[in-house]
């Protein structure tokens, strides 16, 4: 996934990149690693400028599946630190740029969420159950918005 | 003659917990058993 160009870029452009081998920086994987739960390589988590872990990528991936797996984890850095409406523009940005990856159902959810949060409005909920209506219907995430569904008005 | 980029990888924790918070970025750390 690494020697991926567009990998490279996307790494360089939004993150400051550490590594830890579990040979070449040894006493480092072994603190860090019991630090974080690091249990397998490769893991990859994403943190804040405190350390604080936001997001866990565990096994390799195809360089698409990695960036979408990133961009799932700048998203929860947002949703975390509670700028809904910056985190809703990342989500999408997920479902847009990698429609068919294994992220866009979980980045479609939490666009949602992420909308309602930040308006208050829950439309935002009932739209996203209808979004799933229309794609990814046989993903779990499209089972956990399906309560949000809009029931007709009873007579 | 082509070049191939790659990422430049620190080791440094602390350092690179300031720089991203100078450069308002995320840190990425990778817990790494590839070869070198």
């Amino acid at each position: 996934m690494y020697p991926d160009p567009r990998v490279v870029d996307f790494i360089d452009d939004h993150f400051v990149p550490v590594r830890f081998h579990v040979k070449d920086q040894h006493d480092d994987f072994k603190r860090f690693g019991a630090h974080y739960g690091a249990q397998w390589t490769p893991t990859v988590l994403i943190l804040d400028e405190e350390g604080n872990e936001h997001y866990r990528i565990e096994g390799s991936l195809p360089a698409d599946d990695f960036m979408s797996q990133l961009m799932l984890g700048i998203a929860r850095a947002a949703f975390d630190r509670q700028d809904y409406r910056a985190a809703e523009e990342l989500y999408r940005r997920v479902v847009e740029s990698f429609p068919n990856s294994e992220a866009a159902p979980e980045a479609l959810y939490w666009a949602g969420v992420s909308k309602y949060r930040a308006t208050n409005d829950p439309s935002a909920l009932s739209a996203t159950a209808d979004a799933f209506a229309q794609r990814y219907q046989s993903s779990s995430w499209a089972k956990k918005a399906s309560v949000w569904r809009a029931r007709p008005a009873s007579a | 003659m082509a070049t191939t980029r790659a990422i430049a990888w620190r080791h440094d924790f602390d350092p690179a917990l300031r720089d991203a918070k100078a450069q308002r970025k995320l840190v990425l750390l990778d817990f790494s058993a590839a070869p070198m």
